[in-house]
């Protein structure tokens, strides 16, 4: 139990202060990096509290697709990164104050909300009958939210296709194979045979 | 040490939804780290669905998260290919140079 607890405080402090340095770090790529620092955490969350599947999946498409993604973005962008810094201070009050009106109201709605006694376990619930949580997650997923899983699917489907449409561009004066054009090529086309008088040719 | 209860998750999740609502009124200049503050949100809100799912021993929360995560890489897709091509055209990431539809 006291290596629980010990590992709770770790991942949780890690998450909170990587996720300050997000917003807080100079150079975006250092924010990205430590986006990637603050997922594995809240990788860690999951696995402490028994969803071994989730967590697996935030390393995998988090780090390793989203937070690559950014990295890329930033990389790619030519920006001149000491004139985004600028303003900060500018709107630190206005920020300040809406962020802690939030955290003001998140504190009385969990410092008030109670649980009707005997439904909230202190601790996390195993599943019953012994299977896994990936086990009890896809016979969950496949059967009662199968349409909603489609709909995930077609939601990346579609994400895909509008962020290839949007970025795609076609530059002039840069030379492309075109696979069609020399399939149809002829002979006649380019090649010509002309009759050279003999003795005469320099 | 007291044993870790629902409530520590729930203050970790609000703390890193606050952080997100911050960084995106702090960054103004730079709209990649508004899309980052919002997948810290939504990293938040996660947080929040697994909990629950895992006290109250119902796996539905779980699978809510898995559509939340679709959800999310679907934004961040998007949202950084609207801001490589703005980049293109305009030059800038700025939020206050993004008038363009202001009339």
């Amino acid at each position: 139990m006291i290596v629980q607890t010990l590992a709770f405080y770790l991942f949780a402090g890690l998450t909170v202060a990587s996720a300050f340095m997000v917003i807080a770090a100079r150079n975006p790529v250092h924010s990205v990096l430590f986006l990637i620092l603050a997922f594995v955490n809240a990788a860690g969350l999951f696995v402490l509290l028994g969803a071994e599947f989730l967590a697996m999946m935030l390393v995998v498409v988090y780090v390793g697709a989203v937070a690559v993604l950014f990295l890329f973005v930033v990389m790619m962008l030519d920006i001149n990164f000491a004139e985004l810094r600028q303003g900060v201070l500018q709107y630190l009050p206005i920020g300040g104050l809406v962020g802690l009106i939030l955290l003001v109201e998140l504190v009385f709605v969990v410092g008030v909300w109670v649980a009707a006694p005997g439904t909230t376990p202190v601790a996390p619930v195993p599943l019953e009958g012994g299977i896994s949580n990936t086990e009890a997650l896809g016979r969950l997923l496949f059967t009662k939210y199968v349409y909603f899983f489609q709909a995930a699917g077609m939601i990346l489907l579609v994400a895909m296709i509008g962020a290839i449409v949007l970025t795609l561009r076609s530059r002039e004066g840069v030379r492309r194979q075109s696979i069609s054009e020399q399939n149809a090529r002829q002979r006649r086309d380019t090649l010509e045979i002309r009759k050279v008088q003999s003795g005469t040719g320099g | 040490m007291a044993t870790i209860g629902l409530g520590h998750y729930l203050t970790v999740s609000a703390i890193l939804f606050t952080l997100g609502i911050f960084g995106v009124f702090l960054n103004r200049k730079n709209v990649i780290v508004i899309l980052m503050s919002v997948e810290l949100m939504l990293l938040a809100v996660n947080i929040n669905l697994v909990a629950f799912s895992s006290f109250q021993g119902d796996l539905v929360g779980q699978v809510f998260t898995l559509f939340v995560l679709t959800v999310a890489a679907a934004e961040a897709a998007i949202g950084l290919a609207i801001l490589v091509v703005y980049f293109r055209n305009r030059g800038s990431i700025a939020v206050e140079d993004i008038n363009l539809m202001k009339g």
